[in-house]
């Protein structure tokens, strides 16, 4: 007879020296995946003679000189203008009086970030709604030729989307699209529906089509019976398809840098362009990179439990 | 409460028919049961009858009106389906007066019905809790509770034991009943488990292949099967099939099985084939040694007052349900002796049954 194991463990225990392991590993990713991010907000911070500076320096005076250049656009004037001016009547007149240079009024930061807001969540909620009820209807109905239907659409993300970027820019032209926010919006949705379509529809397959018959039954017509059953229980995989569709919309360059210019002009085309004195205004880029990323850190924070759901969905059955 | 009449009901999806010319009437009030193998065409019925699937030809009638194409929200029936289909993302109260909610109702009335109904299916103090964490058996409830609280004219119950495990099964299918006996509803009730047929049926419906072979009380399918597949598939352990020599005269009463000569009801039809089929319950055979088919045991069973002894005999093996008192041995040839009262004959090609004395007074 052989000796009982010291320890009786069972197959799906993970062992002490495994967790630990698993704990360095996922630790030094994080670190390697967050040093970037680090290194922007830090940029964001420093002042420009600190932000070129070598060897990098990782402790600096902190200042909000890179927002202050970031929201204003300024006129470089002789210390005796300034002077002449009397005190600064502000915190960041004075900042940037400092270098002098004499503030002449805001930047286009502040517009060229309302029009990513308004495209990218604009253009998601249109990509998911339409989503949402193609994904509904090829789930539920019988469609002629569903199948081909599905692929047309999925095909549509086959080709690299700035294949088709000149075609476009000269249909925009024509219909007058190019440069608007509209234009944009529909632009962005029709590169997103697919994706959505074809996620939604996922788990639309997933809820059993009883909870709407038994509405159907009940006395509620097929649009109540999806508003009150099926709808609800999509919650989780709408909040994962936004969230995809939302950070294509947001982070989209190279149509926007095409397609607008003047009117409709997003964030990430604009970015790239701030020009300091000599060169780029990097702790400038490090601060409007660091306002760009946060919509979608903090929409990901906020539905982070319902997409969590949605990735694992139909891994678990209820 | 209603009559619901089903007049050569067909259903095809493309070349498959899952319904095939199915004519019944569910009278008011009763309790009918539609049985068969899964794949037999008896949900696809009920979901027509329900208006979640229009047939391709027949009429439905709910009282005389003609329903066949007539929404499902529009025939004021009530539905149960086989996994509850109760809302995740509703309470149990929220979930029974979803009925109600569509119709417009006082919220006074709605809050009392739902009351009322839940105090009727003992579940009044969970109502505000979340289906999520509740008991299979009260999930049942509330699923039934959606169901009844509509007062609806029938209630169609597709399978609603069948996620229940097998000891709670038998005691919702009591509650069922006495629900069925207040309520009073015409209720049709889908199932594939013969015993919850016969437990709980006024009538069955036994389908198979898309076709209705038989609709009669349950002791009346059990003792008088009018086809092969409903005497096999009624009973447990199964009826013990035997071939005979065919050919039946009207009046006949004997029958030659595996050269044996075996009495069986006087038939009042004539057989024409080389072969018949004779059709005997485990508990039709008896065992003696005066039997006139003789075997060897092969296997013993013990069912505590009973056994189940599987006999080879020539002309084939055959279960036999004895009292335990008799003792038998493997290996031991025995004779068996039939209950010719009960015997049922078959023409294998047709698989009905051939009409004799045992059908004389049947209710249909």
């Amino acid at each position: 007879m052989t000796a009982a194991p010291d320890k009786a463990f069972s197959v799906g225990t993970v062992s002490a020296r495994s967790k630990l392991i698993a704990a360095i590993l996922v630790t030094a990713y994080a670190l390697v995946a967050v040093i970037p991010l680090v290194w922007i907000l830090a940029t964001g911070f420093k002042s420009p003679p600190d932000s070129i500076s070598y060897p990098p320096k990782v402790l600096f005076q902190p200042t909000l000189e890179g927002y202050v250049n970031l929201f204003t656009s300024r006129t470089r004037q002789t210390p005796e203008y300034i002077k002449s001016l009397g005190p600064p009547k502000t915190w960041y007149d004075e900042l940037a009086r400092k270098r002098n240079m004499v503030i002449s009024g805001p930047s286009r930061f502040k517009d060229r970030y309302l029009n990513s807001v308004i495209i990218g969540f604009g253009s998601t909620f249109l990509a998911v709604f339409l989503g949402t009820l193609a994904a509904y209807g090829f789930s539920r109905f019988k469609v002629p030729l569903k199948d081909d239907l599905l692929f047309f659409i999925l095909s549509t993300r086959m080709m690299p989307p700035i294949a088709v970027a000149i075609p476009i820019f000269l249909m925009y032209r024509e219909i007058g699209l190019s440069d608007t926010a509209l234009g944009m919006i529909l632009l962005y949705t029709a590169v997103n529906v697919s994706l959505s379509v074809w996620l939604l529809k996922g788990f639309v397959d997933e809820i059993p089509k009883e909870y709407e018959e038994a509405a159907l039954v009940d006395g509620y017509s097929r649009l109540q019976a999806f508003v009150k059953t099926v709808l609800p229980q999509m919650r989780s995989g709408i909040a994962a398809t936004s969230i995809f569709c939302l950070i294509f919309a947001w982070n989209e360059y190279a149509f926007a840098l095409l397609l607008t210019s003047g009117q409709a002009q997003t964030a990430p085309p604009f970015i790239p362009t701030i020009i300091g004195e000599g060169g780029l205004d990097w702790p400038a880029v490090g601060a409007g990179t660091t306002l760009f990323l946060l919509p979608i850190v903090i929409f990901t924070v906020l539905l982070r439990n319902q997409l969590l759901r949605g990735i694992t969905f139909g891994a678990v059955r209820k | 409460m209603a009559e619901i009449r089903v007049e050569n009901l067909q259903k095809n999806f493309g070349d498959f028919v899952a319904v095939k010319q199915s004519s019944f009437t569910i009278n008011d009030g009763e309790f009918f049961v539609m049985l068969g193998p899964s794949g037999c065409g008896k949900t696809t019925t009920l979901r027509m009858i329900a208006g979640l699937e229009m047939p391709t030809e027949g009429k439905i009638y709910l009282d005389d009106e003609d329903v066949t194409f007539l929404p499902g929200s529009r025939r004021d029936i009530a539905f149960v389906f086989q996994l509850f289909a109760l809302y995740p993302h509703m309470n149990v109260r929220r979930n029974i007066d979803f009925p109600l909610r569509i119709q417009r109702l006082p919220r006074k009335e709605i809050r009392q019905r739902t009351q009322e109904v839940a105090e009727m299916l003992r579940i009044d103090h969970l109502l505000n809790q979340p289906v999520g964490g509740l008991s299979s058996g009260d999930r049942q409830r509330v699923a039934l509770g959606r169901a009844i609280i509509r007062k609806a004219k029938a209630f169609l119950l597709d399978e609603p034991l069948g996620a229940l495990d097998a000891e709670f099964r038998d005691l919702m299918c009591e509650e069922l009943l006495l629900l069925h006996k207040r309520v009073s509803a015409t209720s049709v009730y889908v199932t594939h488990d013969q015993v919850e047929a016969m437990l709980m049926a006024d009538r069955i419906c036994v389908m198979n292949n898309a076709e209705v072979l038989q609709i009669d009380a349950p002791l009346e399918i059990y003792e008088r099967p009018k086809t092969k597949f409903v005497a096999g598939f009624i009973g447990t352990p199964s009826m013990n099939f035997l071939k005979a020599k065919g050919s039946l005269a009207p009046g006949q009463s004997e029958i030659e099985v595996n050269g044996v000569s075996v009495k069986i009801p006087k038939t009042h039809e004539s057989l024409d084939n080389a072969e018949a089929i004779v059709g005997a319950r485990p508990e039709h055979l008896s065992l003696g040694d005066d039997g006139s088919l003789r075997g060897e045991v092969f296997a013993i069973e013990y069912m505590g007052a009973r056994q189940m002894v599987t006999v080879d005999t020539e002309a084939g093996r055959l279960k036999v349900r004895v009292p335990n008192t008799i003792k038998v041995r493997y290996g031991e040839t025995v004779g068996l002796s039939f209950d010719s009262e009960k015997l049922l004959v078959f023409n294998p090609e047709t698989d009905k049954a051939v009409n004799s004395t045992l059908f004389d007074g049947a209710i249909s």
